[in-house]
């Protein structure tokens, strides 16, 4: 909403500057977002007056001019034809900067003759268009260094500023006047406009067909106008806040649009035909002032005569019916429109007006009969003519609210300690009355403060008035007493993860939760449920079933620019429904691999690296790694040789491996990649115990011993099986069994492999005796061979 | 005695010149082996008189025991010497690259997260999460957005493809939602138990999403939430706790300005400004005379109480909300929203954090 100074003065008496009324905005609630000062780029320039002009000895077109200055007489050599003595100009003195031709002036010698300064054109100030010739001031009322800007009627700054939804009474001045007048600022003047008397009937019937939509129409003609420009300071209003002047009728509906939030229609009164209503559309087609067709569908208000639709009630007019200059006889619309109704047609038919703007936000429905005077009020001054009877169809929204308002709901919920007066004093100022005295006010709200509806609002009336930079200021404290753990086990399982992987060299990204619908599809998602109905891109257009999808796309990208060795993760959600459980939490991660070569021997990374950064990660978050199953089932976009999944029971802790080739040629990406991802939320919980003690260490002075063994087993039986089955053994004495070689080849039957382990055995009470180890390797063997239907390798 | 006199210079000599640990066991040999030279020496004393080996004897033995110190002695110089020859060969070039072992990185928006929740937690706030996607109710209308009003049109809402009971789920516009989520648990709780309402303190950090894109907007963001809901808290500790809150989270005091605003779910409303300067194209988080919007807050809404099951005539608290990638941007000096999201590990590496500076007061925040 934007508006000028000299507006706002027009309903608020005030001294205040420029400065002081945009902060007053600031902290009322006001938000300003621009301030347009068009006095400070004319700064510079001053009235003056040019006393003599001569023909310049060397050049027919110049003459050199005297010129009475603020900084005393100049000789100024001017080019203008209409330089010459006697008349007012704007001067431009030597160091000032000419906006409109980007210069900043010099003392000159122009054609062996000097020149101190400038006498300025209107284009060269940018001030206006013409550059015929240099301004010249009007009349003979001025003073020699007055001001350009107040000379030229553009000392006149606009405010912008952001109207939030909950006050439609700060689309127009007279509003915001009100407002800052109760924040201090000066006093709300008078209302100009009073009642206006008609002469006659009003000769055009106004109906109501469709009173949901449009539940009162107040109007009256006034005929023999003559329509035309409007005046000077009306277009200067209009045109200062961005609005097209348009003739003197078109203007006065939006001049009081802007002044006092009351949006209005003119109509010929000429091309009418017979009663004017307010009724529901009919699949008609309308043209409307903006020179496009509409549908005006059923669920849209039409003003309508008997021949056609005239407009579309509380959105646009129409092109049939409008006020031109041959118009004499006019009718003057002062309705209201329901707000749902006339959000719903501006939506449907895209349209963006000032009325569609304030109707949908709520106009005062006590505003109808007061703005139908004073539109006509204004059409008699500008355009004459004689106004008829006012008849209101239908009844506008009656607006009575009271709020039961206990006085100490300021001090419970801002900390305010104000008087009860203070208290009244503000909501008085801003138009609220009623009862208040005692414990509990009855406070009556103004109609046009449809948004107060309780305690709460007038609270906030109080405080914001009173100025929130008043409140106190208190800090608040945790609660004494021991602190429970203010992070879910989840959240720290998540941290947990992230600060372990980055610790080994995967740096932490964070990607849409959107991708494309076709790579969603690769990575088992895509679902009709998680596509968006509204995407920004078709890129971005379904909600991901995986992390892996941008980071893969991003270790491409990453390569193309130079950056080929890499590891990414993320933790972040994925999406398997559109419900709150259909959300789980991923902690994911990509590696290409492609090591710069070193002296020493460069290694790739494999599966098994990756293997053991998604254990360090699920030990980091405190899974039980050692308890884990390692199975090769893995979900379809892995490799489906190389890729693993750890389980726990029937819960999935984590996938790993390469990603699946076929995958990446599908998406257009160099592989091979490797990748995981992490399900923190199948994680099971911490057992829950009392206290931190870690318990008593298990130590034994004894020392370890280690016994190898080899065997020979099927190529196809997973190594997991014999390791497990060797821990099997004696789950007190074996502590650790590593798997150090696995060979095929010579020596070895076709079809099989052999698998060497090293079982530690840590003697717990005393050191075993060669019959004790002796029984142990047995125990050891026949588990294996039982597990493994292998064989002890001779 | 000159013969022996003789005899320790000539052994002590050859002591002195075995030059490897075998020509010295030679020496040893030769000297006090089984038939060595001394050996022999002491042979020849149950030949002589009492009086004779009374002198001799104990001149004897100090001659061995002198010896084999000297041979001791010796040796430990020899494997000395040995070891030095040996780690002489063995040099290497140390000036070779390392196989270097790089740490990787902590992304600015979670270690801005962590370092929230350490500043909030230390007032007692307690982290809580909800969903991405929601449905009507809890993005809007619990929040007091009427159906249709143009309060949600600032909101650029995502919405997901209509279901077929004519419903749409959206993503979420805001983290607010996790506000109306932990009442409604917060209150089921209370019933459960028979028991008054605990105060709640939460904050909820996350993903939220606009339909929005230029250079200063991002169709996804992160806000974090914050939620007090007691029998006491006021207005006054609103601007207390999050005037506290900037100064502790950009290290600085920092001047603050609460401006009356309007949001469909607080009441009173506030928008919270922060005091900075721009030097040198650097904006100094703090000091100066100009203001900058930081975040949104107020009295939570009676009508949304209300709409939770919690009596607003009883009950009270503020909520508030601001944006964690800005916060980030602001402290670091990150210049572009958008590379938040583009993985780029140039970016990450330069703007990330070290996965060891885990946010907390006593060491300091960021460092």
């Amino acid at each position: 909403m934007k508006f000028s100074i000299s507006w706002l003065k027009e309903h608020l008496d005030t001294d205040a500057s420029l400065n002081e009324i945009v902060d007053a905005m600031t902290m009322a609630g006001l938000e300003v977002e621009a301030v347009e000062d068009p006095a400070e780029k004319l700064a510079a320039f001053s009235v003056a007056k040019c006393v003599g002009a001569q023909k310049h000895p060397n050049a027919d077109r110049l003459q050199v001019c005297t010129v009475e200055t603020k900084d005393g007489v100049k000789q100024i050599v001017c080019g203008a034809p209409n330089a010459r003595a006697g008349i007012w100009v704007i001067y431009a003195p030597v160091g000032s900067y000419v906006p409109g031709i980007d210069v900043t002036l010099k003392k000159a010698k122009i054609r062996d003759v000097e020149s101190l300064g400038m006498m300025c054109s209107a284009r060269e100030l940018e001030a206006g268009d013409d550059h015929d010739g240099i301004i010249e001031l009007a009349g003979d009322d001025w003073e020699i260094g007055g001001e350009a800007a107040a000379a030229l009627g553009l000392n006149d700054p606009v405010i912008d500023f952001e109207v939030t939804p909950n006050r439609p009474d700060w689309l127009g001045v007279r509003g915001i006047a009100r407002d800052l007048a109760a924040a201090g600022l000066g006093t709300l003047k008078p209302d100009t406009f009073g009642k206006v008397a008609g002469g006659f009937d009003c000769p055009v019937e106004i109906k109501i067909d469709a009173p949901e939509a449009c539940p009162a129409f107040a109007g009256r003609v006034v005929r023999g106008v003559k329509n035309g420009p409007s005046p000077e300071w009306l277009q200067q209003r209009l045109l200062a806040i961005g609005l097209r002047p348009i003739s003197a009728l078109v203007d006065i509906t939006n001049y009081l649009s802007y002044d006092r939030d009351r949006p209005l229609h003119v109509y010929d009164v000429a091309k009418l035909s017979g009663p004017i209503r307010a009724r529901w559309g009919n699949a008609e087609r309308f043209e409307a002032l903006d020179g496009k067709e509409y549908d005006v569908t059923s669920a849209m208000c039409a003003i309508a005569d008997d021949e056609r639709v005239l407009g579309l009630g509380g959105v646009m007019g129409g092109t049939y019916s409008g006020c031109t200059d041959g118009t004499t006889d006019v009718l003057i619309e002062c309705a209201y429109f329901d707000p749902k109704i006339t959000r719903a047609t501006g939506r449907a038919t895209g349209i963006e007006s000032d009325a569609k703007y304030r109707f949908e936000r709520g106009i005062d429905p006590a505003s109808l009969e007061s703005g139908l005077d004073a539109a006509t009020q204004m059409v008699l001054e500008l355009c004459g003519g004689e106004a008829s009877h006012a008849v209101m169809a239908g009844k506008p929204p009656t607006f009575e609210r009271t709020i039961e308002f206990p006085v100490s709901e300021v001090k419970r919920l801002t900390g305010l300690d104000l008087e009860p007066t203070e208290i009244a004093s503000i909501l008085q100022r801003l138009g609220f009355g009623g009862e208040m005295s005692g414990a509990t006010w009855q406070v009556s709200v103004p109609s046009w403060r449809g948004d107060a509806a309780g305690k709460a609002d007038l609270v906030e009336e109080i405080a914001r008035i009173y100025g929130f930079d008043k409140l106190p200021q208190v800090s608040l404290r945790r609660a004494p007493g021991a602190v429970k753990p203010l992070a879910t086990p989840l959240q720290n399982r998540a941290r947990l993860g992230r600060r372990a992987l980055a610790g080994v060299g995967y740096l932490d990204a964070v990607t849409w939760s959107f991708c494309a619908r076709d790579d969603a599809a690769l990575f088992g998602g895509g679902s009709d449920d998680l596509v968006l109905a509204n995407p920004i891109s078709s890129e971005l257009d379904c909600m991901r079933p995986s992390a892996l999808i941008h980071l893969v796309r991003a270790a491409q990208r990453n390569a193309d620019r130079g950056v080929a060795d890499l590891s990414l993760m993320e933790i972040g959600p994925v999406y398997h429904n559109d419900s709150p459980d259909g959300q789980r939490l991923s902690l994911a991660g990509v590696v290409r691999s492609n090591p710069r070569r070193h002296w020493a021997g460069t290694r790739t990374v494999d599966v098994f690296d990756i293997k053991g950064d998604v254990q360090l990660a699920l030990s980091a978050m405190g899974a039980p790694v050692g308890n884990l199953q390692i199975s090769d089932q893995t979900s379809a976009y892995w490799h489906p040789g190389r890729s693993g999944a750890l389980r726990l029971g029937p819960k999935v802790l984590a996938e790993f491996g390469e990603i699946h080739p076929g995958i990446l040629a599908k998406m257009g990406i160099d592989g091979p990649l490797l990748g995981f991802e992490i399900w923190p939320e199948a994680m099971p919980a911490r057992r829950a115990k009392a206290g931190r003690s870690k318990g008593a260490q298990n130590k034994s002075d004894l020392l370890p011993l280690a016994r190898d063994f080899a065997f020979v087993v099927d190529a196809d039986l997973p190594a997991e099986t014999l390791v497990r089955a060797a821990k099997g053994a004696d789950k007190v004495l074996i502590k650790d069994v590593n798997l150090f070689d696995v060979y095929a080849g010579k020596g070895v039957e076709e079809g099989k492999k052999s698998l060497a382990i090293e079982v530690t055995i840590q003697p717990i009470d005393a050191t075993l005796t060669d019959a004790q180890i002796d029984v142990l390797s047995k125990a050891i063997i026949a588990k294996v061979e039982k597990a493994t239907g292998g064989v002890l390798r001779g | 005695m000159d013969d022996t006199q003789k005899l320790e210079d000539e052994i002590t000599a050859a002591i002195a010149g075995a030059s490897d640990e075998a020509a010295l066991e030679a020496v040893r040999v030769d000297a006090l082996g089984k038939k060595g030279r001394v050996s022999l020496l002491m042979r020849g004393l149950g030949k002589m008189t009492p009086e004779e080996r009374q002198i001799a004897g104990p001149a004897l033995n100090a001659l061995k025991t002198r010896l084999n110190d000297l041979i001791a002695a010796r040796k430990e110089a020899l494997v000395e010497l040995a070891l030095n020859a040996r780690l002489a060969t063995e040099k290497v070039d140390i000036s070779l690259p390392a196989r270097e072992r790089p740490m990787g990185s902590i992304h600015p928006v979670s270690q801005v997260m962590d370092e929230v929740a350490v500043i909030f937690g230390d007032m007692g706030f307690a982290v809580a999460e909800g969903p991405d996607i929601e449905d009507d109710f809890h993005n809007f209308t619990a929040l007091n957005f009427p159906p249709d009003h143009p309060a949600r049109d600032q909101h650029d809402t995502f919405f997901l493809n209509e279901k077929e009971d004519g419903s749409q789920m959206v993503l979420r516009t805001h983290t607010s939602p996790v506000q109306i989520r932990t009442m409604v648990t917060a209150v089921e709780r209370a019933k459960k138990a028979g028991t008054d309402l605990e105060p709640i303190r939460i904050i909820a950090p996350g993903r939220t999403y606009r339909c929005d894109s230029d250079q200063t907007h991002t169709p996804m963001f992160h806000q974090v939430e914050g939620l007090v809901i007691d029998k006491e808290t006021h207005m006054g500790h609103l601007k207390g706790c999050l005037t506290d809150f900037m100064a502790t989270f950009f290290e600085t005091e920092v001047s603050t300005r609460f401006r009356p605003h309007h949001f469909p779910f607080t009441e009173p409303s506030a928008e919270m400004d922060i005091g900075y300067a721009r030097k040198d194209g650097q904006i100094l988080i703090g000091q100066g005379d100009d203001w900058m919007e930081i975040l949104g807050c107020g009295m939570v809404h009676p009508n949304v109480l209300t709409s939770v099951g919690i009596d607003p005539d009883i009950y009270q608290g503020f909520a508030f909300g601001m944006g964690i990638d800005r916060l980030a941007m602001l402290k670091y000096g990150i210049p572009d929203l958008r590379d938040f999201f583009a993985a780029d590990a140039r970016w990450l590496k330069h703007y990330g954090f070290s996965p060891l500076y885990q946010p907390n007061l006593a060491t300091g925040l960021s460092s």
